[in-house]
């Protein structure tokens, strides 16, 4: 079996060796085109035979890279480059030139390179590819050339959240909202629906509750919205958990990531833990306690990594309808615009009826269109009839 | 308690809920919610600590009654 590189360009770096076990989808090796470097997958599960092409070495369109042997194939022997015709021969000075040229372009402030399978391994470890010294073909970054910047890492300041200054916490949200997010609009597809949702029955029954409770033990519409979520993600699985290493996890519970906007800018998501099991006060007063803390830099470590799903409120701010972004590697994001009177057609007519603009933000890789909109449907019936929440 | 001694009571509430804010610089007639960014926790959250240093409980029907800290003043002195 041949595997093939779909654009020509300089091979950089081959990512496996002869006699590895390689799976679809796998990146194998790293070329660099005019426009970018790019990764190289497989397209079948084997073993690597040989690799005909040795980096710094132009690879052209539809050539043979390497040979793949189907499970069980013993390996051939080593053929002469001559005996193959329809390859391009492995040019024995041809690389020491590339070699040369590589340098010479890099000293003439050639723009830098790195591979995409390189650029993603330094934005989960924290390493500014900027301040990393290529050494693949001109100059380019490849992933050993990530791991050495990270061997060489002066171990951080012990500086924690909690004794930072609100400057440099506010630096440090941004830093994870940025990378969490340009990993998210890099990696995962994301789909979008929308639905709105008569939010009459849910007033009315809240408003109801709230009055017989002491105002300590008063619920937000926000909770109420929390836990039909969680409710209605019992039936879908596809929306609730991580993921991870190229294939989906879902997780046995729902932990709501509740985005919280934090005072001095930038926002975090912990998690409610277990929300389907929890009821209205509890969720409430569990909401309110980790709001204070959010606020005060003190969350749990697994409040901020446990999150299977996350949940965002922006209808306080006013606003219509929010599309957000799924927080990596969860494949879910619900959003909710604001709660008001609006138009909408009821069996009686026309009438100005309290809705809201529920959206879901989900990862097509593991879920379609079909589903989240299944999911919202019964989101929709949840909030009718929030008794049973 | 008189009305400063109220007054500084509803601010340090706000103040306990939204820290970063300029209290020297509220306007007492002007909504409160306009000059501070409060969400329906955090004005749940201040409620709550006025009822906790009050004793005053406050239905929510009434919050439309409540848009300035003058309107919180008068709401409060009447039931303390």
């Amino acid at each position: 079996m041949i595997s093939r590189c779909p654009p020509s360009g300089k091979l950089i770096e081959w990512l496996v060796q002869p006699g590895d076990e390689v799976h679809k989808g796998q990146v194998v090796a790293i070329v660099d085109t005019s426009k970018a470097a790019i990764d190289v997958e497989i397209w079948t599960d084997g073993v690597v035979g040989q690799l005909k092409t040795v980096p710094g070495e132009t690879v052209l369109v539809g050539a043979v890279m390497a040979t793949i042997l189907d499970p069980g194939e013993a390996p051939p022997e080593p053929e002469p480059p001559a005996a193959e015709p329809d390859h391009a021969p492995a040019p024995p000075a041809g690389s020491t030139r590339t070699a040369d040229a590589a340098r010479h372009d890099e000293a003439a402030g050639v723009r830098r390179r790195i591979s995409p399978a390189a650029r993603r391994h330094a934005d989960e470890i924290g390493i500014d590819v900027a301040a990393v010294t290529g050494t693949g073909p001109l100059g380019t970054v490849t992933l050993a050339d990530v791991d050495r910047a990270a061997a060489a890492r002066p171990t951080p300041e012990a500086k924690s959240v909690e004794t930072a200054t609100p400057a440099e916490r506010h630096a440090l949200v941004r830093q994870a909202i940025a990378a969490a997010m340009s990993r998210s609009k890099r990696e995962i597809p994301h789909y979008y629906l929308s639905e709105t949702i008569p939010m009459a029955r849910a007033v009315d029954w809240l408003t109801a509750e709230n009055a017989g409770r002491p105002i300590t033990e008063r619920v937000l519409m926000a909770v109420v919205q929390l836990k039909a979520v969680a409710r209605a993600l019992a039936d879908f699985p596809q929306l609730n958990g991580f993921f991870v290493d190229g294939s989906f996890r879902p997780a046995p519970v729902a932990h709501i990531g509740v985005a919280i906007a934090l005072r001095q800018g930038g926002l975090v998501a912990p998690a409610l833990h277990d929300v389907a099991a929890k009821d209205m006060p509890t969720l409430m007063r569990e909401l309110s306690d980790l709001v204070a803390r959010a606020r005060a830099a003190s969350l749990r470590s697994s409040e901020q990594s446990d999150a299977t799903i996350t949940v965002t409120n922006l209808g306080d701010q006013g606003v219509e309808s929010v599309f957000g972004i799924i927080t990596p590697p969860q494949v879910a994001l619900v959003g909710f615009g604001r709660v008001a009177p609006r138009p909408f057609v009821t069996e009686a007519g026309l009438a100005a009826v309290a809705t809201v603009s529920a959206s879901l933000a989900a990862d097509h890789r593991v879920s379609d269109g079909h589903t989240g909109a299944m999911f919202l449907a019964s989101l929709h019936d949840w909030l009718q009839r929030p008794e049973d929440l | 308690m008189d009305d400063t001694e109220l007054r500084t009571a509803i601010v340090t509430e706000l103040h306990a809920v939204a820290p970063e804010v300029d209290v020297d610089g509220l306007v007492d007639t002007r909504p409160l919610r306009r000059q501070v960014d409060l969400d329906s926790l955090d004005w749940l959250r201040f409620l709550v600590g006025l009822h906790e240093r009050l004793q005053v409980d406050i239905p929510e029907a009434d919050y439309p009654q409540l848009a300035s800290l003058a309107d919180l003043m008068g709401y409060l002195r009447a039931r303390i």
